[in-house]
């Protein structure tokens, strides 16, 4: 795990980096193209020491993941310092922190939602293969496929205000912005984010239930269901205690899988819908290489990702005997 | 007596897209109290589908048209049930079905949930159709497990399914049919998938328990030693028709229709002729003016002089394992698969190599394929006149090996790729080692296809139109391409049926001679091996146990272990009912427990002995002869 968290860190820096430029050097070319007092050239110079942009990137990267002094001693990642973004002017950290937890809220959500619905649907159609109700849910799988996430969210967002008069946009009401937590505030996110969820978890659900269908129907040609059939299992149980149980691997698995898709799916969303999460904010600090925020944050979602494939793999030897049991072997 | 069973004009019909199939058409038979009767018949002939109804588990486009299947409960007299009229999911039909009446499948790798313990599903037969605490479910499988010969039932409750062996599997699912006590046990295949010697220590286990509890088993198999060796009542069927049924004699002694007298004659048995030829239910008919066997170049006749064609000493080959735990993997054990073995093939000979599965005869010959690098040891090979060292074969000459020496796999279904034609499999092994021309290769093919008997028309198709025996002649077609002198054979029949395994055994040997081949012939099954092979060399666990020439070891086998594997084979033949008292369960198969001299222990390490006609037996060094003939 850790080593996959440095390789990440170090794929992450460079490609940041790879652009010619840095977000400093941009800031001072259109200061100086404005004629601007040297005041904003000298606070730049400041920055860019502070910062240590002047130093070679292979420092830089180690400056920025902590394994080296920096004009602040050691300072980095793994000292919990995420850095400065030079956009908003602020700690990375700040910028981040309501965002990434409402981001982190946003795609929690959309995954329940997507086993939510994905699983009873995907059992359905594999136990009725065939039947009317299998075809139905493949057309409307494969329409949640193919819309694009942005029309679907707009389509929705107009429906939504016209018949329940929920309000567009943002992820709380108004007056709720920049205030503290409160009971209201709770009520009125959620209200808000049915739209984004279901938006966000349309493909991922439909593409979930393929995959479902797709083992159940392969666990239920094997030979054990039969042998449960003929023990007098009744038809429920057998199905829930036997097949459902096997093709629940995948499904796990798919853990790791499914958060980075949720995020990044969900960033054109977050703009057309104006969320107030991480997603957007990403886009930006890319564009205008704020490169320790879009460093930050592409480690923050590399953590997301390592940490659900861990859960999914010890999910998956908690459920599965023979992954818990049987080891490596050597041919 | 009365009857447990009665099926009466049995018709099932299967609807699918192509139209309807008959798979059962208008059966009638009955099963008596406590007896046994078989159902036999090659694959398709609607035997499975007969247990399905009776199990009302068919599959969902098959429908029972027409007939009842009426079954008498004992604990009930007086009372019966039609089955063919119950719905599958009704509430009587959930008690009769595992309750009354309980079925084992053929397949015991795959019958059993691999996600759930032992006695999870075996007490939850138990916990259906009976009320019993917990304590008491587990308490009763424990004692179901000890009466099906588990060695430690109190902790094979908890363990899983692919934790042990197939014989203990299938012990497992006896358990579990066998736990609520049925008045009737469907055994469809039950030991086909199984090691002669674990296939009679099932098939004893059985009809003891049949004894113990007084139950009826409608047994259904191919085999007719199986059915010599069980059986009171046989039942013959073919296309969905019964062809024969009668008492178990009298099939055997006065077998009227046409279909059993030939079936009876395509098995391979001990006590042939010699000479005789098995006679398929189908022949294959060859074109024996095939051009192949002009341009074949057979390896001269067999010359006293010569040396050997493979010579094998000392070969070795060491697995590592590891045993893992919820935290990673555990300590590294080695695993020897291959333990020293030496031995050598004549030109123009079949050797057979005979063992249960996991003794390392496969193992063994994908060494011989340099398939896999062996630990230890040596291959010599001799190709007309030149020696070559086999193990330290590289590049160019290792590639010229391939040539020489060619297999022929078990399994004709995963063998061949389903996505190249027949043309583009057979001649693949041309196209690599870049022989002819285009036009030359299409001969070649084209020759070949005729020699094994298949349609030169055919060509042009994929592997899943054909049977299972006509895929293993492709699969032969495919290993002859290269003209090879030296083929392996791992076990090439025995996923077949009976008719077709006499087909392929009479092209194997009919080829052998035409071509001047040389066979390794790997088998678990001695009468097949009995038909084909010159000598016979007998593995157990890693190591080679005795080798004879075929007559030699089957009048006077001399390792315990051989002596155990000859009579675990069961007979098509009443006469020759399995002697189940015979069996001394475990103990034949494992080298600690040999008597002496045979004992195989960390202390003791017998040699092979040559006493006398080629024969040669495992032994301890110093041994005299006429102490074995007295053992």
């Amino acid at each position: 795990m850790i080593p996959t968290l440095l390789v990440i860190s170090i794929l992450t820096f460079v490609i940041i980096q790879l652009p010619p430029g840095d977000y400093l050097s941009n800031q001072l070319q259109e200061l100086k193209a404005q004629g601007e007092s040297a005041s904003a050239v000298a606070k730049i110079a400041f920055y860019r020491e502070q910062y240590s942009l002047d130093k070679p990137m292979i420092e830089q990267y180690a400056i920025w993941m902590g394994f080296w002094p920096g004009p602040n001693g050691f300072s980095g990642l793994l000292q919990g310092d995420w850095g400065h973004s030079f956009a908003y002017d602020l700690p990375v950290s700040e910028v981040l922190g309501d965002r990434m937890l409402l981001s982190f809220v946003v795609n929690f959500s959309t995954v329940i939602f997507i086993y939510l619905v994905a699983f009873p649907i995907g059992v359905y159609s594999a136990t009725r293969q065939y039947s009317i109700g299998d075809y139905g849910f493949t057309l409307i799988g494969y329409l949640g496929l193919a819309t694009p996430n942005f029309l679907l969210a707009m389509v929705l967002l107009y429906y939504f205000n016209v018949y329940f008069g929920i309000s567009i946009g943002g992820l709380m009401d108004e007056e709720y912005i920049d205030q503290p937590w409160s009971m209201d505030k709770i009520m009125s996110v959620l209200d808000h984010m049915i739209i984004p969820v279901i938006v966000i978890g349309t493909s991922g659900t439909a593409a979930m239930i393929r995959r479902l269908r797709a083992n159940l129907l392969d666990e239920l040609q094997k030979q054990y269901v039969t042998t449960a059939k003929a023990k007098g299992v009744p038809r429920i149980r057998a199905l829930v205690k036997y097949p459902i149980r096997m093709s629940l691997n995948p499904f796990i698995a798919d853990i790791g899988n499914l958060l980075p898709d949720v995020i990044s799916g969900s960033v054109i969303v977050s703009a057309v819908l104006s969320l107030p999460t991480a997603g957007p904010m990403l886009l930006e600090a890319l564009r205008n290489q704020d490169q320790y925020l879009a460093g930050s944050f592409l480690m923050f979602l590399a953590l997301l990702t390592v940490i659900g494939m861990f859960i999914s793999d010890l999910l998956l030897a908690a459920l599965d005997p023979r992954i818990r049991l049987s080891g490596g072997a050597t041919k | 007596m009365s009857n447990v069973l009665l099926v009466r004009d049995l018709k099932v019909e299967f609807r699918v897209a192509e139209g309807t199939v008959k798979a059962v058409d208008g059966v009638s038979f009955r099963v008596p109290e406590g007896k046994t009767v078989a159902l036999v018949g090659e694959s398709g002939s609607g035997k499975s589908v007969i247990s399905q109804a009776i199990m009302s588990i068919l599959p969902r486009t098959a429908h029972i048209t027409k007939g009842e299947i009426i079954f008498f409960d004992p604990m009930k007299p007086g009372n019966f049930y039609d089955i063919a009229k119950l719905k599958p999911d009704s509430r009587e039909m959930r008690s009769i079905r595992g309750g009354r009446i309980t079925i084992i499948f053929q397949e015991p790798m795959t019958s059993l949930s691999p996600l759930h313990t032992i006695g999870n599903q075996i007490s939850e037969a138990l916990h259906l159709h009976h009320r019993k605490t917990k304590e008491e479910g587990l308490e009763l499988t424990r004692d179901m497990l000890r009466l099906v010969g588990f060695p430690n039932p109190e902790e094979a409750v908890h363990s899983y399914p692919f934790e042990l062996s197939g014989g203990l599997r299938q012990r497992a699912m006896i358990a579990m049919a066998m736990i609520c006590h049925p008045a009737l046990l469907i055994a469809d295949e039950p030991t086909t998938a199984l090691d002669v010697t674990i296939q009679a220590q099932i098939l004893d286990l059985m009809q003891s328990l049949q004894k113990r509890l007084k139950m009826a088993i409608l047994l259904i198999t191919h085999d007719l030693g199986v059915v010599a060796s069980m059986a009171d009542e046989v039942v013959v069927m073919y296309h969905g028709k019964v062809m024969e049924q009668g008492a178990l004699e009298d099939i055997f002694k006065d077998p009227r229709h046409p279909y059993l007298k030939a079936l009876l004659k395509a098995v391979p048995r001990f006590h042939m002729k010699e000479g005789e030829r098995l006679t398929p239910i189908r022949e294959i008919m060859r074109d024996r003016n095939s051009r192949f066997l002009e341009q074949a170049n057979p390896r001269g006749a067999i010359g006293k002089e010569e040396k050997p064609i493979l010579e094998v000493s000392k070969l070795t080959k060491t697995f590592e394992t590891r045993k893992g735990t919820f935290f990673g993997s555990g300590k590294k054990q080695t695993v020897t698969a291959v333990d020293q073995v030496s031995f050598f093939i004549k030109t123009g000979e079949c050797l057979g190599l005979v063992g249960e599965s996991g003794c390392g005869k496969t193992t063994l010959s994908k060494m011989i394929m340099r398939a896999i690098s062996a630990t230890d040891g040596s291959i010599a090979y001799n190709d007309r006149g030149r020696d070559l060292d086999v193990l330290s074969l590289e590049g160019q000459d290792l590639f010229d090996y391939r040539n020489k020496v060619q297999f022929i796999f078990q399994d004709p279904f995963s063998s061949l790729n389903p996505r190249m034609t027949v043309f583009d499999i057979i001649s693949e092994p041309l196209v690599i080692h870049n022989i002819g021309t285009q036009r030359e290769r299409e001969e070649t093919v084209k020759e070949l296809m005729n020699l094994v008997g298949l349609d030169v028309r055919f060509l042009r198709r994929y592997p899943h139109s054909f049977s299972g025996g006509q895929r293993q002649r492709i699969g032969i077609a495919r290993a002859l391409a290269l003209k090879p002198d030296l083929l392996i054979c791992d076990e090439p029949v025995s996923a077949l049926d009976v008719s077709i395994q006499a087909q392929i055994l009479n092209l194997l040997k009919d080829l052998q001679k035409e071509l001047g081949l040389t066979y390794l012939f790997i088998s678990h099954n001695l009468a097949v091996v009995d038909y084909i092979a010159d000598r016979i060399a007998v593995m157990c666990q890693g190591r080679l146990v005795e080798t004879a020439p075929r007559d030699e070891l089957f009048r006077n086998p001399v390792h315990p272990y051989t002596k155990r594997l000859l009579a675990a084979v069961p007979e098509p033949d009443p006469n020759y009912r399995l002697d189940f008292s015979h069996l001394v369960s475990e103990k034949a198969s494992n080298p600690g427990l040999w008597p002496h001299p045979f004992t195989v222990d960390q202390d003791r390490s017998p040699v092979m002995m040559d006493i006398g006609e080629g024969h040669f037996v495992r032994v301890e060094e110093g041994t005299s002869i006429s102490e074995l003939q007295a053992s």
